[in-house]
């Protein structure tokens, strides 16, 4: 029967007593740590190890711990197995490993601590980031009798991508090698040799036994040439604090608080810096600038606020910000862009496939992304970078991502938070990936933003296509315009924004004040390419419908867009042809006299030399004219 | 004097409130199971923080089984008035008319049928796709592997070998129709946690966690309190008076109360840095056999 005893000796004092020790735990830090490693090297026993000799298994814990002991594991001579009392899966205890990462909590009168114990088999890789995402610190098991294997150094490098700096080795089963030194020394070179280039700064090499408890918390007394510090010892001391508070203000906003119409508020967490009331802010990525009134608490408003707070601040001015949005000081705004370079941990057995569609949640932002293309791959023995197309499970790449709409970020070297993300598939709704963002693919993204300026790829990304201009010329009754709309019915039918610029029309409105004089000609092309540049910008597929008969002016036009983005489409039909066609019977008029300066009759066409296609009318019906266009903008990877 | 929040509290405090504030502005229909014990009412408490100066927008929903402790209920009641909450009370009437209770039917059946189908009907019935719950990674070892946003399928159960990845701050909210997520907010906090934040934010929480004179009954090894009539006495057993209290609080048969002194939060703190067993020791569900929690949980149990 359970019966509580009352510690102190006077009942009297407890509330002092409770307050004395409150004010003294203040000054003991906390320690976010993870175990990792290969399977079967001891990490559970290890976490096990730890929390028997703090002291900190209850009884019907250890007791649960015992009765497991006896049937189940292979136990080693009657002795309780330490890695039950983590292992909290059936299906972990059957099979004697760990599947999924388990949290513990302990702590010491030096430092409290969250352990994530973390699965060391390849399959539940996605188990170890999980558990190693939120960590400062990682103690990595090696089994003295098989050293540095393949998942010893993988698990080394997801540490190092996490942005974790220090690591503890910790050599287990020593006992099992008879605490040999050299065999001990044999590992740390090899470890440190592979891990040159992950960016540690600290790595301390432990031997231990946590099966006998050799070095976890007490100095082993079979391994006297060992002079370092005990694996406890060296988690209640090392440091690891990250100087969140001198970061660059951020905050972003997970909810809109609104209890009534005399209060608007923006809820959410501030993911690095400090700030007052009064500060001049901005909301990225509208780049509005506003000043903080309030931050509000339940506890009352606050004079400052800092990192990992959750507050919510009201603004002195009626502005519009919403979920997603990253508020930051004036001069010091995060990146803003729709194109990013990231390495990415691939988590799915469906490989990642360049151009899928996927969902990115990135803190409180939400939108789709695709993979553009797979930079290399990271081969986890050497960290050499090798060339790929997919990543399989597991496998770590860097990628650059096209997002649906532009991303507020920045890298995740600076601040995690604001630079991580994860990967949806839109299907069946897994999570396929975690990315941590490198930085902004393009230049302007850099620059501090007055308003956010969504430029030509911001605008074509969100329609999802590559914007260009079809630039068709041709003579009078050659079949341009009839080519042109069916073009455009076929693309609007496959989804794309397009436009049709038609040499009549425009004639009708924009350039009505123009006649066909050859300057006039030239003004006419002009005012029609920078139209068809305006909609080329906006994103917009455009077909120029114009005689355009002049080589210069095609180049000028041609000039004004970005390579790849002008095709000229020569659509080539004999004036014989043409003349007998003519629908508006203007060479009729033309060869009356009525009409001068009419192309083919009294003014020249300058046949295209080197048009990016041409099609001959007078041998195809302008259906199949245009079904071959089509297959051109294709294999051009326009659509 | 009483110390303030210490920095330490005040950063699981913060990130809880991350936690609901994402779930209330991700999902459609959420709503935060309320059990009453101390779990929830550092949850529920938590939850008013969260949107001050709004009310939680979402509403409290209690599983009740029919045999909960009178003063739980009588808290319960006066907790959802202080705080004008919109609280939503379900019972499984099928398992009320097949008259189920824990005495006569196992605390395994009853649990199963009471608590577990009576959540998954009210979670059903009221289409519900997130429920917040106040389970701690530190109460069972099972719980220490669950993430912050459990997915459940749309039987409702959890599928342990299939978690979805959660880095950083970063959950999956994505669901199919019908499926749905139980969110953990208090994942992180210990019990001793719970307590020491309890003490010093004034919550109120119901009075059986303190000691007081109460007729109790030995049982295999544990105190069954007396509540009401409907728990049969065995021949020869008579109820006698204890000074006892409750180191967490359910169904009042499957409860076990310890012996003890401590009056006061101070007290109740001090014998819990003290103590050699874990609160679950007072929960006979979880003693069926090793692994029975996981196994509930599966079947959708929290």
């Amino acid at each position: 029967m359970a019966h509580l005893q009352v510690v102190g000796s006077d009942k009297d004092d407890a509330e002092a007593r409770l307050n004395a020790r409150l004010a003294a735990e203040e000054e003991r830090g906390l320690l976010r740590f993870l175990t990792c490693g290969s399977v079967d090297d001891g990490k559970s026993t290890l976490i096990g190890r730890l929390l028997f000799d703090a002291a900190q298994v209850y009884e019907d814990q250890l007791k649960g711990a015992e009765r497991d002991s006896t049937h189940g594991r292979a136990g080693s001579g009657g002795e309780i197995d330490l890695s039950l009392l983590v292992d909290g899966l059936q299906a972990e205890r059957e099979q004697g490993i760990t599947i999924d990462v388990a949290y513990r909590y302990f702590s010491t009168p030096r430092r409290k601590f969250i352990v994530a114990d973390t699965p060391g088999h390849v399959q539940y890789t996605r188990n170890m980031a999980t558990g190693a995402s939120n960590c400062d610190f990682a103690v990595l098991l090696v089994d003295a009798r098989n050293g540095v294997l393949n998942q010893t150094r993988r698990h080394a490098c997801i540490c190092s991508l996490l942005g974790i700096r220090k690591v503890a080795v910790a050599v287990n089963k020593m006992d099992l090698i008879d605490y040999d030194e050299a065999k001990f020394q044999a590992i740390v070179e090899d470890f440190t040799n592979f891990a040159g280039s992950l960016g540690f700064e600290d790595i301390t090499f432990i031997p231990v036994s946590a099966l006998k408890g050799d070095n976890v918390m007490e100095p082993s007394n079979h391994m006297r040439w060992y002079h370092g510090p005990t694996l406890l010892g060296h988690l209640e001391t090392v440091r690891v604090d990250r100087a969140a508070r001198t970061e660059p203000f951020r905050f972003t906003v997970q909810w809109v608080n609104r209890p009534h119409l005399d209060f608007r508020g923006y809820s959410g967490s501030i993911a690095g810096g400090t700030i007052r009331p009064g500060e001049e802010v901005v909301i990225n990525p509208s780049g509005k600038r506003v000043h903080v009134a309030r931050i509000v608490t339940a506890d009352g408003d606050l004079e400052e606020a800092e990192a990992g707070d959750a507050v919510t601040l009201v603004f002195a001015e009626e502005v519009d910000a919403s979920r997603g949005d990253i508020i930051s000081k004036v001069d010091e705004a995060p990146a803003v862009a729709d194109q990013i370079a990231a390495r990415v941990i691939w988590f799915e057995e469906e490989p990642m496939l360049p151009g899928r569609s996927y969902a990115i949640k990135c803190g409180t932002q939400e939108t789709t992304a695709t993979i553009s293309s797979l930079k290399y791959k990271l081969n986890v023995d050497n960290l050499d970078h090798v060339a790929g197309k997919t990543l399989d499970m597991n496998e770590v790449g860097s990628c650059n991502i096209a997002t649906g709409r532009p991303l507020v970020f920045d890298p995740y070297a600076d601040i995690p938070e604001t630079g991580s993300f994860l990967l949806i598939d839109r299907l069946n709704n897994t999570t396929v990936a975690a990315g941590m963002i490198e930085f902004g693919l393009r230049r302007a993204t850099n620059v501090q933003w007055q308003e956010l300026s969504i430029d030509k790829v911001a605008r074509s990304g969100l329609k999802g296509q590559k914007p260009c201009v079809l630039w068709f010329t041709g003579l009078s009754g050659s079949g341009k315009s009839t080519i042109a709309n069916m073009m455009e019915k076929r693309l609007h039918a496959m989804g794309r924004h397009t436009y049709v610029l038609d040499g009549d029309n425009v004639r009708h409105g924009l350039n009505k004040d123009l006649g066909f004089s050859d300057a006039d000609r030239v003004e006419n092309i002009r005012r029609v390419a920078e139209t068809a540049k305006l909609f080329v910008e906006a994103g917009v597929i455009v077909m120029v419908s114009f005689i355009s008969p002049f080589r210069s002016e095609r180049r000028m036009a041609r000039e004004l867009f970005d390579d790849g983005e002008f095709l000229e489409v020569f659509v080539d039909t004999p004036l014989a042809v043409c003349e007998e066609r003519d629908p508006k019977g203007l060479y009729k008029k033309a060869r009356a006299g009525l009409i001068s300066n009419f192309t083919g009759v009294d003014s020249e066409y300058e046949q295209p030399e080197n048009p990016e296609y041409a099609m001959r009318t007078a041998e195809a019906s302008a259906d199949e004219a245009a079904e071959k266009l089509l297959t051109e903008l294709r294999r051009r990877g326009i659509i | 004097m009483k110390q303030t929040l210490s920095t330490y509290l005040r950063q699981l405090e913060a990130e809880s409130i991350h936690i609901m504030r994402e779930v209330a502005a991700e999902f459609d229909n959420p709503v935060m199971l309320y059990s009453i014990g101390k779990d929830s009412a550092v949850m529920l408490h938590l939850a008013m923080k969260a949107f001050y100066p709004s009310k939680p927008p979402f509403p409290l929903l209690h599983i009740d089984t029919t045999w909960k402790f009178k003063e739980m209920i009588a808290f319960r009641d006066a907790e959802v008035e202080r705080l004008n909450l919109n609280l939503k009370v379900y019972t499984n009437e099928q398992g009320v008319r097949d008259a189920i209770s824990p005495i006569t039917h196992g605390s395994a059946l009853y649990t199963d049928i009471m608590k577990t189908q009576a959540l998954k009907q009210a979670l059903s019935a009221g289409g519900y796709d997130a429920a917040f719950g106040g389970a701690r990674r530190d109460e069972e070892k099972s719980r220490a592997k669950e993430r912050i946003y459990s997915f459940r399928n749309a039987s409702h159960n959890w599928d342990p070998k299939r978690q979805r990845p959660e880095l950083w701050r970063l959950a999956n909210n994505h669901l199919a129709p019908g499926e749905s997520m139980r969110v953990f907010p208090l994942s992180n906090w210990t019990e001793l946690d719970v307590w020491t934040y309890i003490y010093l934010e004034d919550i109120p929480v119901v009075p059986l966690y303190f000691a007081k004179e109460r007729p109790v009954v030995e049982r295999d090894g544990m105190l069954i309190m007396v509540d009401d009539d409907r728990l049969p006495l065995e021949p020869g057993e008579t109820p006698q008076m204890r000074k006892i209290r409750f180191r967490t609080l359910g169904c009042y048969p499957l409860t076990g109360a310890v012996e003890s002194d401590a009056t006061t939060l101070p007290e109740v703190i001090e014998e819990l840095v003290g103590a050699r067993s874990s609160e679950r020791q007072g929960r006979i569900i979880d003693h069926d056999q090793s692994g029975s929690m996981e196994k509930k949980k599966q079947e959708g149990y929290f």
